[in-house]
């Protein structure tokens, strides 16, 4: 079914460093796959938001310092699916 | 042509910031970008509210580019530096445009606005005043646009790259997954396009892949016949102009077009074959 009005699975969280926020970064969004699907900077309080599709997904963060890091997810259509990343 | 020629990394543009004749421009859909930090002495486009016509769905034309260069004091023989987020999504774009109107030496900044900030270098909210200039854009090139019939005509014969992601060449979703689902009122793809998503061409801190990485992303992987003529599309002309970058500018390829109406014109169309799923 294509994706439209009815709902999107909504993946959000922040990103922090010992508690406080990490304004300066970027969150990308892999498949089940590993393939590179979507990417938005982090916001001035380390936030981040995508509107996927239901399934398995990988928050992936980079930050200054060569940071990468990966989180795993599921998401479920209408639901918003947490994630807290810290580095 | 050589990458220098139309690439260049974060450490020329450090070394070459205070060079007359050379002018940062950084190019962003989301414009507060610019606002909150830039690289040092970058002029911004935005290139919604600068590039397109503000009633017809097109570009500005070559009076209203001419009128935006030289407000933002850019001259014709100026070395002009393209930035911006989304990997240079719309650096790329704006570096297809200023190419349409002829500009002569115009290269994208390795990595964009993210390799430059992963790198911690210097970013400044100071908005530089250059003096206004007179610059003469030529008329578009239309070797480098492709318009709906002709993409229509080119349904297996040219090649056709959709640059999109997988979930949105297959029908999955209509937009990237970081922007609402809206506009197209159909989904999938065009027939006998080979889905190439954009991002394949770059590497995680958005700079593209050798060249020798990018042949075989193409021509071995993707099993596109490089001795075609080659469409590039996506959802509205970026991501795309992304690709176009690659084909035409990095691997040379002479016969490279973008279809910047994209998906969301061609979605649109009344009685144009489309496929779901995976490619055929």
């Amino acid at each position: 079914m294509p994706a439209g009005a009815s709902g999107e699975a909504v993946i959000e969280g922040h990103v922090t460093r010992g508690g406080t926020p990490v304004p300066a970064g970027y969150a990308r969004l892999l498949n089940d796959g590993g393939e590179f699907v979507a990417e938005v900077p982090l916001g001035d309080d380390g936030g981040f938001r995508f509107f996927a599709a239901p399934g398995t997904w990988t928050v992936r963060v980079l930050a200054p310092g060569g940071v990468n890091t990966d989180q795993t997810v599921t998401a479920s259509r209408g639901h918003r699916t947490p994630v807290e990343v810290s580095i | 042509m050589s990458r220098s020629d139309v690439l260049v990394d974060a450490d020329w543009v450090q070394a070459h910031l205070d060079d007359p004749g050379v002018v940062l421009v950084e190019v962003d859909e989301d414009t507060t970008a610019y606002d909150k930090g830039h690289i040092r002495g970058a002029v911004k486009i935005d290139w919604k509210k600068d590039l397109q016509d503000p009633v017809r769905r097109d570009f500005v034309d070559r009076h209203g580019f001419e009128q935006l260069l030289s407000e933002r004091g850019i001259a014709n023989d100026d070395t002009v530096i393209l930035y911006g987020g989304n990997n240079n999504w719309f650096a790329a774009y704006a570096y297809w445009y200023f190419k349409l109107y002829g500009h002569r030496d115009v290269r994208l900044l390795d990595g964009g606005r993210k390799k430059w900030e992963l790198d911690s270098r210097e970013m400044v909210t100071a908005v530089p005043q250059r003096p206004r200039t007179s610059y003469q854009a030529t008329e578009q090139d239309p070797s480098l646009r492709a318009k709906r019939d002709e993409v229509i005509a080119a349904i297996g014969k040219q090649n056709l790259v959709d640059v999109r992601s997988p979930d949105e060449f297959t029908g999955k979703l209509l937009a990237p997954a970081h922007l609402p689902q809206e506009q197209a009122q159909r989904a999938g793809h065009i027939p006998t396009a080979k889905n190439v998503p954009w991002s394949k061409a770059a590497n995680d801190d958005g700079t593209f892949r050798t060249d020798d990485q990018l042949r075989a992303l193409y021509q071995g992987d993707a099993g596109l016949d490089f001795g075609k003529d080659t469409i590039a599309y996506c959802r509205i002309g970026e991501r795309s102009a992304h690709t176009w970058f690659v084909l035409h500018e990095l691997l040379g390829l002479p016969h490279v077009k973008n279809y910047d109406g994209s998906w969301t014109e061609y979605g649109s169309l009344v009685g144009v074959p489309i496929e779901l799923g995976e490619a055929r």
